[in-house]
């Protein structure tokens, strides 16, 4: 749809051919993806339809059946722990659907941990930049004594932003990060990624359920149907013939967040 | 290792501060890669009395959110140390990053929560105290709770006994232990009657080693490593169990529908382990015997109708009922504390763990401090 325009912008992420399934059940059938520099991709889909499983096949986490990833421009089919995903894993921060913080660590030695892992700073620094990161996600300091176990399900999501954030990567991919929250703290949260984004130079992976998120921060947007996927902006794919396209956003939901776009 | 810093391909960082301390200039890439080198020759920029300064930043070619921080830092600094800060030229494409930093870092640096070094020390045991005081007090408070709920169940004779989950709990904590139970006391007689033999060999008295078998086994050491083995076993399981419905909110569902929990998890839980503990501990007695009686055969030649002989002229059946009144109290402990344990679990993954093997230390720790109980009051009544 909007491909050919873009064909000459940085690709960081390109999946070609890629099958994913379980026993017999095929997930996803020869699907092809591009993500741009600088873009926040959203990624949508019915539940079970592999929205996670796609982005933990493109980190690495799962190994598809068939077909080529490579994320900013090396492939990431290999071992996840060998060294050529290292320099890679040093370039993406990643935001699983709890926050996924090490429970055993405080908030502040969780964002140091890939500071204290791949760089030589002084702890002072790290602590400096702990402290930086906590601020640039909306906790207040004292969040970084605390443990993941003290804080609210809003505050994890956060921290583990700033977990995510702490090498300044290049690439930032987020598994559903409003599910769960209040639709004020969503908001609050969709406008930090956009904030983020934008002073970072990000790019975003999102996989989402949530339709204010989509149309608050997305430039494109992916829908996982049969096992395939369908690629557009809101307004392109508001236009689809599909059903469940068609019912996902014109449904109720979908026509109360759309039309606060347009009112 | 690898590390952001050997693999970075960036240009490398510098700046520099000019002879009459008018214009601080940066450059080349300043990101996380440098950050560590930067921050170390930054602090050894001598930066008091320069008077005004102004900050060039425009050469710089890469900026991330470390590298802003470390120039922002900067700027503080020469403030801090009186200088004032004219102009402060950066890129354009960076003036965002900069504006969310700067705006962010105003709030006052907080003070660290938890004490270090000799005071932290303090400050853990102080803490530890109190914890193992309220620890004491909720157990107790448990105890008494539980003890009423069973008077209740037994008073009411409505009262619906969950007898299913009583005898599937008897069939978890008792049937499924016996070979592990099993394989276990014959070993400790195996052990038992080994070293007692050949201890007992230098004065001749090897036949004696039966008389060591019997009693140490029925009255000590069968019922302990019952219950110890139990305690690993159920009691962890008791306490991964009632945990982890913790976690699941299925404790909080049982409530919200009017299920008494100490009914329907608790009382199943502890009355079956006081019914299959000291059947286990029977067993266990005889598999000690038999594990005696099969080393004595090998190692002394004393055949089984001899070994018969002499059992039966060492202990009386009050040697082994002294042994087995004290499973029941066991079990009691044992479920109890795995119970009460289980809880506790709050709501995170690490919590079931540490529960866990809270509640098998304990179980195990009580279970011997009773028997060390046990013996005093023995001893006392002269039994």
């Amino acid at each position: 749809m909007a491909e050919p325009q873009q064909k000459e912008k940085d690709v960081v992420i390109k999946v070609r051919g890629l099958v994913n399934g379980f026993g017999n059940k095929i997930l996803h059938d020869h699907i092809d993806l591009d993500v741009y520099r600088g873009e926040v991709l959203g990624v949508v889909g019915g539940s079970g339809t592999g929205k996670s499983v796609l982005l933990r096949s493109i980190i690495g986490l799962i190994r598809p059946l068939e077909g080529e990833i490579e994320a900013l421009g090396h492939s990431t089919l290999g071992d996840i722990e060998s060294p050529e995903m290292r320099k890679l894993q040093m370039r993406w921060g990643v935001l699983f659907q709890e926050g996924a913080l090490f429970s055993s660590q405080t908030v502040a030695e969780n964002i140091q941990v890939p500071l204290r892992e791949y760089t030589s700073m002084s702890q002072t620094l790290m602590d400096e930049i702990a402290e930086m990161k906590l601020a640039m996600v909306g906790l207040p300091p004292d969040a970084g004594d605390k443990f993941p176990s003290e804080l609210s399900g809003g505050m994890k999501k956060r921290a583990g932003l700033a977990r995510a954030l702490s090498l300044d990567p290049e690439l930032l991919f987020l598994d559903e990060p409003t599910a769960g929250l209040d639709p004020i703290s969503a908001n609050q949260f969709d406008e930090l990624i956009k904030q983020l984004q934008k002073s970072l130079g990000l790019t975003v992976f999102l996989v989402t359920h949530d339709i204010d998120t989509l149309r608050a921060i997305t430039d494109r947007i992916v829908v996982l149907v049969n096992k395939k996927l369908v690629i557009g902006t809101i307004s392109e794919l508001r236009k689809s013939d599909d059903p469940w396209i068609k019912d996902y956003f014109s449904g109720v939901r979908g026509r109360a967040a759309l039309a606060s776009e347009e009112a | 290792m690898t590390s952001i810093e050997t693999v970075s391909d960036e240009p490398e960082a510098w700046f520099k501060l000019d002879r009459e301390g008018g214009t601080l200039s940066l450059g080349g890439a300043w990101t996380i890669a440098e950050s560590a080198r930067l921050d170390r020759e930054l602090g050894s920029l001598d930066l008091a009395g320069k008077g005004d300064v102004s900050i060039d930043a425009s050469k710089i070619s890469r900026l991330d959110s470390a590298g802003a921080w470390l120039v922002l830092r900067t700027r503080r600094a020469l403030e801090a140390a009186g200088s004032k800060v004219g102009t402060f030229a950066i890129p354009d494409l960076y003036k965002p990053l900069f504006e969310t930093l700067d705006q962010e870092r105003q709030s006052e640096p907080h003070k660290l929560r938890i004490p270090t070094g000799l005071r932290g020390r303090l400050y853990k045991i102080g803490r530890g105290t109190i914890h193992a005081y309220h620890q004491t007090i909720s157990m107790l408070g448990y105890l008494g709770r539980v003890t009423v709920e069973t008077g209740e169940a037994i008073a009411s004779p409505g009262h619906k006994m969950r007898v299913a989950a009583m005898f599937h709990q008897v069939e978890e904590t008792g049937i499924n232990a016996l070979p592990i139970v099993g394989l276990l006391a014959f070993l400790i007689g195996v052990v038992l009657a080994y070293q007692g033999a050949d201890q007992l060999k230098r004065f001749g008295a090897e036949v004696f080693t039966i008389n060591l078998l019997g009693v140490g086994v029925l009255r000590e050491i069968g019922g302990l490593i019952t219950a110890i083995i139990v305690a690993g076993r159920s009691g962890s399981a008791f306490t991964a169990q009632i945990g982890s419905m913790r976690v699941n909110e299925e404790i909080d569902a049982m409530q919200t529908m009017g299920l008494n929990t100490i009914d329907t998890l608790v009382l199943p839980r502890i009355i079956g382990l006081v019914i299959a503990l000291p059947l286990l501990t029977f067993y266990s007695d005889i598999m000690g015997l038999i594990g005696g009686a099969f080393m004595c055969y090998f190692q002394l030649g004393i055949t089984i109708p001899v070994f018969m002989r002499q059992l039966a002229e060492a202990v009386t059946v009050n040697t082994m009922l002294v042994g087995l009144i004290k499973a029941p109290v066991f079990a009691l402990v044992i479920a109890l504390v795995g119970c009460y344990e289980g809880f506790q679990v709050e709501r995170n993954a690490a919590s079931v763990g540490m529960l866990t093997t809270r509640s098998v230390v304990e179980g195990i720790f009580l279970v011997i401090v009773m028997d060390a109980a046990f013996s005093v009051m023995f001893s006392v009544l002269g039994i």
